[in-house]
């Protein structure tokens, strides 16, 4: 069993993880980061990345790797693709404890976990996932070509989405369930021009039904709590993003309502030696700019807190 | 043609053939260089790397390459609507499909069920 002593853990190799990382570690200090899946985080699931000021266009998987690279380069160890067991944050020594039993242990630790789509949750998702319901429009949109298809959620993805759809399908329905839209105006006025989509309001979800593939939805319309039944070739779904807090459910890490982490203006949280930063945080806007931000805060905090202790 | 990535590739359906055809455990991707097939690739080059599945050989291709055709039109494809499409071949024949965006733990399942060494 390898037990390895780190100046800080940084759990998350998204934006906010790598730039803490690079931050401490060409600051000298020995910083472990790890991630369960990919490193990158939710970046690598965006085509194309206008606005990180700095870089005119790149691809999410890019700016990713080249941050990645930028860390591993300053001495900072990365392991991705495995899976946090349990968390000791209460003791003055932090331990992590992976599931193929390593234990790593740490002075501090920066809590970048990420968020991730949010799914409806209905019947029929999980089984027509990839056989009719996706979560991106780039890279299945073409399945489509010709077909009938729906797209849930009201925010900038769903819309300016749907417009993106309308390359491939001969029609796209966006279903909602508030009177309007929470995305930008632009973003709404495009959707509204385009003679392709329509809008069902004040509407969700509550089954996706079908065979080998998905073949219909079950809409209820909120206001009047009619049901009806609409045969569809395809739906995406674009509902906003969750925290991925699960590993901090049996920690006295304070939470908000949604499981999102709480902190203060240096990005320490409740427990002394515990930093967060990222889509994790209860905050409103998230963005790779933001991540990075509250990345840069919580190394400088943590690195504060290893030469204060 | 074949993707810019780590793993080894098929880039005909001739050379699927024959390691089908040599290889008792075999795993094939079929995707693009896009944000649901890009983490597949990464933890099917974790899993090739860790040692643990030297039984199993990994394998990409270019979904887009007409010589793909030889997965996207396997009956177990047929409704296959997300990309990346992964097979799983035993001895020669498709032991399991998947379509869509799979993270370590759900590949892990399927190699240490249907390929348990």
């Amino acid at each position: 069993m390898e037990n390895t002593n780190y100046d800080v853990i940084i759990l998350g190799g998204g934006p906010a993880g790598l730039t803490a990382g690079m931050y401490l570690a060409r600051a000298k200090s020995k910083v472990l980061i790890i991630d369960n899946g990919m490193i990158g985080g939710q970046t690598i699931l965006t085509h194309e990345i206008a606005n990180y000021p700095g870089i005119e266009s790149t691809s999410g998987f890019m700016l990713a790797n080249t941050m990645k690279k930028q860390a591993e380069s300053f001495g900072c160890e990365i392991k991705s693709n495995v899976k946090v067991e349990t968390l000791n944050l209460d003791s003055k020594q932090k331990t992590v404890r992976l599931n193929n039993n390593q234990i790593y242990t740490s002075k501090a630790i920066i809590l970048a976990t990420g968020g991730r789509s949010r799914m409806l949750g209905v019947k029929g998702e999980k089984q027509f996932k990839g056989m009719g319901i996706s979560y991106c429009a780039t890279c299945d949109g073409d399945f489509f070509t010709g077909k009938e298809i729906i797209v849930v959620g009201g925010g900038n993805s769903a819309l300016e989405e749907a417009v993106s759809l309308t390359k491939y399908a001969s029609k796209v329905t966006i279903i909602h369930q508030f009177d309007h839209f929470q995305g930008f105006q632009h973003a709404i006025d495009e959707a509204n021009a385009n003679q392709k989509i329509d809008f069902i309001m004040n509407a969700k979800i509550t089954e996706f039904k079908g065979e080998s593939g998905l073949q219909e939805v079950e809409i209820e319309h909120i206001l009047t709590g009619k049901k009806e039944i609409r045969k569809i070739d395809g739906a995406f779904i674009f509902i906003g993003y969750e925290a991925q807090t699960e590993i901090l459910h049996d920690t006295k890490i304070k939470l908000n309502d949604w499981k999102e982490i709480l902190v203060d203006l240096n990005m320490q949280t409740n427990i002394e030696g515990v930093y967060a930063a990222g889509d994790s945080l209860a905050k409103r806007y998230r963005q790779i700019t933001t991540a990075v931000a509250d990345g840069t805060i919580a190394a400088l905090s943590s690195l504060e807190y290893i030469h204060r202790n | 043609m074949v993707l810019p990535t780590n793993l080894k590739h098929f880039a005909t359906a001739q050379e699927l053939t024959e390691v089908i055809k040599e290889k008792e455990n075999v795993m094939v991707i079929a995707g693009r260089m896009g944000p649901m097939c890009i983490p597949v690739y990464e933890v099917m080059k974790t899993l090739e790397e860790s040692g643990k599945y030297n039984h199993v050989e990994f394998r990409d291709m270019l979904f887009d390459s007409p010589e793909t055709n030889i997965i996207r039109n396997l009956p177990e494809c047929r409704s296959f609507m997300g990309l990346p499409f992964v097979v799983y071949f035993k001895n020669g024949k498709v032991a399991k499909a998947t379509t869509s965006i799979q993270n370590m733990d759900m590949v892990k399942a399927i190699l240490d069920t249907e390929f348990a060494a």
